[in-house]
């Protein structure tokens, strides 16, 4: 999209002039992250997840690609060659770590990416469909994620292997027959391994191409910003770039320092040392958990012991798991308040820091500990907690709350009601 | 400062006298530290596609040589390729020193290509120099081609008896790779 006072690409040279004529991806990039994208003025740092996001997805393929020349997805030799990266290939180790950290990232910075997206409602009109599109493009993650940590082929993997694809062994019926084919064995095997190694290879690929639809989205309202309100004149605005290539570039910069204490300093802190036994088929781990970023709803998993009428606890557990993902979907229609942002909806804001964050908290404790009390009692509070949230609080909110009152406009909001202070105009006292 | 443009946006920044403006420090600054921050991301992704510690391991090959007769070759692996350990006769001999080296399209003569001490004992790589196929010459009853040596079937090139190229496209003679004798029968390749 466009604000009509976006400015416009002007090829400068001849190869310019060429490009935008048979080709016009430079005209694209402009529109795009370039000064022709107008971007709300007010955007704080929470808007730079969406950028990371998009970087960590780029370390990702990179560094994959490296590991899958060096790597072989074979039940025989796939731990071996996992080793052979670690220890003989020429930066191999960094790679891995890389890899395997930068998965920990991508997650980090998409949850931040969801939190902004939850606390100032970014799903809401005219943003549906990027709301969408980011929880296909989560649950797509959650895939590759899953099937990557199966590769090494270690305890952790093979387990993780066995106890994912057991999930659908609980849908009735015809749970086992998908489950074994599935795995294309009665246990996770060569076929598996084989099968998740070339997914694990292509989804990343979809990923990027869902992202491409989601920036797509993006670009058609333009960006949401810590307000609420919609951008209504130019002063709302500033160019994508400068402004916002060195605001999500220092970000980037503050990104990268974390991740390279963790690969270089700290590179198996968010691993499990089970993973560097060899899978065994015949001896489970005494503690199984997946990794962190699936913690939360790992609990919720777990939360289910007793059957529920005629359904049996595994299956509930099951429905619930997915369920609260597959509940995001209809979070722009369920939350009806017009509303947007956190900071105008005083009872909104109550239950999201008093509710929802320590609930996703106490989910993501229980989901790493072991299955005993007190965790399984706290999952199933939480548990319930969380589904009331999005399916009967926010509903109830969004019609008895009343909102504080929204600024004017963005250029309000920012330099105060002075009508004069706009941009252009250098009337304005020392800020 | 004038009082009407106390509040600084990028366009009004204080610009000395010759143009340069304090900004340009930090713009040079940050993109000189991304750029060689991407150089040192660049290194390990090409390094990461050369041998790997195990591949550069089994570099070194030894071989006993103490069972070839005269007129005896045999076959062995340096570096996943074919290894060709001739021991010479005296006629072969005789017939790779008939020849003046500055006749050759790759002048050498045998005893460049052999160790002093060890002219009969001739060691080359098993790997025709045109496009790499392994020549024929080595075996019991192969042909040994025009000149007594080796003779690569994929091209037609023709070795003599000291591997060196005499007919054909092959560009130059038998590759000799480093090796040594680390005793009188046992050399050490690579």
């Amino acid at each position: 999209m466009s604000f009509p006072w976006a400015r416009q690409y002007e090829p400068t040279n001849g190869l310019t002039k060429f490009l935008d004529e048979k080709l016009p991806l430079p005209r694209l990039v402009y529109n795009a992250v370039g000064a022709g994208y107008p971007v709300p003025r007010n955007l704080s740092y929470f808007w730079n997840f969406g950028v990371l996001a998009g970087f960590f997805l780029m370390v990702q393929i990179v560094t994959g690609v490296v590991l899958a020349m060096h790597y072989a997805a074979n039940a025989q030799v796939a731990f071996a060659t996992t080793e052979h990266i670690m220890r003989d290939v020429n930066w191999g180790w960094m790679m891995r770590y890389a890899h395997a950290n930068g998965a920990s990232f991508f997650f980090i910075v998409v949850y931040l990416h969801i939190f902004r997206g939850l606390f100032y409602s970014s799903y809401k009109a005219p943003r549906e469909m990027i709301w969408l599109l980011g929880v296909v493009i989560f649950l797509l993650m959650m895939a590759t994620a899953f099937m990557g940590y199966v590769l090494p082929w270690g305890q952790m993997s093979f387990w993780g292997a066995k106890v994912i694809t057991g999930l659908f062994g609980a849908i009735p019926l015809v749970g086992e027959p998908i489950q074994v084919w599935l795995l294309g064995g009665f246990a996770p095997d060569n076929a598996a391994l084989n099968r998740f190694f070339s997914l694990h290879f292509l989804l990343p690929f979809v990923i990027a191409g869902v992202v491409i639809l989601h920036i797509w989205a993006l670009h058609i309202p333009g960006s949401s910003n810590p307000t609420g309100v919609e951008v209504k004149s130019e002063s709302d605005t500033v160019p994508f770039h400068p402004y916002y290539t060195a605001k999500d570039g220092f970000g980037l910069g503050i990104a990268l320092l974390a991740y390279f204490a963790l690969v270089f300093f700290l590179p198996n802190a968010l691993g499990h040392p089970d993973n560097y036994i060899e899978a065994n088929p015949l001896s489970t781990p005494a503690h199984i958990v997946p990794e962190w970023y699936f913690w939360p709803f790992y609990a919720i998993l777990r939360a289910f012991t007793v059957d529920f009428f005629f359904i049996p606890a595994k299956l509930m557990g099951v429905l619930a798991m997915f369920s609260s993902i597959l509940l995001w979907f209809f979070l722009p229609w369920l939350d009806k308040s017009p509303v947007r942002s956190g900071h105008y909806r005083p009872l909104f804001r109550k239950f999201f820091w008093f509710g929802l964050i320590p609930t996703m908290i106490v989910l993501f404790i229980c989901g790493g500990a072991p299955a005993e009390e007190p965790y399984v009692m706290l999952s199933q509070l939480a548990t319930a907690y969380y589904f009331l949230h999005f399916l009967v609080i926010l509903p109830i909110i969004s019609s008895v709350e009343k909102p504080e009152p929204l600024p004017y406009s963005i250029t309000e909001a920012v330099l105060g009601s002075d009508k004069k202070m706009v941009k252009g105009e250098q009337t304005s006292p020392a800020v | 400062m004038a009082d009407t443009t106390a509040t600084a946006t990028p366009e009004t920044v204080t610009t000395s006298e010759d143009g340069i403006r304090r900004r340009d420090f930090l713009d040079i600054a940050a993109i000189s530290a991304a750029g060689i921050g991407g150089l040192a991301v660049v290194y390990p992704l090409v390094s990461q596609m050369a041998p790997s510690k195990d591949v550069l391991a089994a570099s070194s090959t030894e071989v006993d040589v103490s069972a070839i007769e005269p007129g005896q070759a045999i076959k062995a692996v340096f570096r996943k390729q074919p290894l060709f350990v001739r021991r010479l006769t005296p006629a072969e001999i005789q017939a790779a020193n008939a020849v003046p080296a500055s006749s050759l399209r790759d002048p050498q003569t045998l005893e460049e290509r052999t160790k002093e001490g060890h002219t009969d004992m001739l060691v080359t790589m098993g790997v025709c120099t045109h496009l790499g196929c392994v020549p024929l010459g080595a075996a019991e009853g192969e042909v040994k081609g025009e000149f007594g040596g080796y003779f690569c079937p994929c091209h037609g090139s023709h070795y003599d008896t000291a591997g060196r190229i005499r007919k054909g496209p092959a560009p130059s003679n038998l590759e000799v790779p480093e090796y040594e004798f680390t005793s009188d029968t046992v050399i050490q390749v690579g």
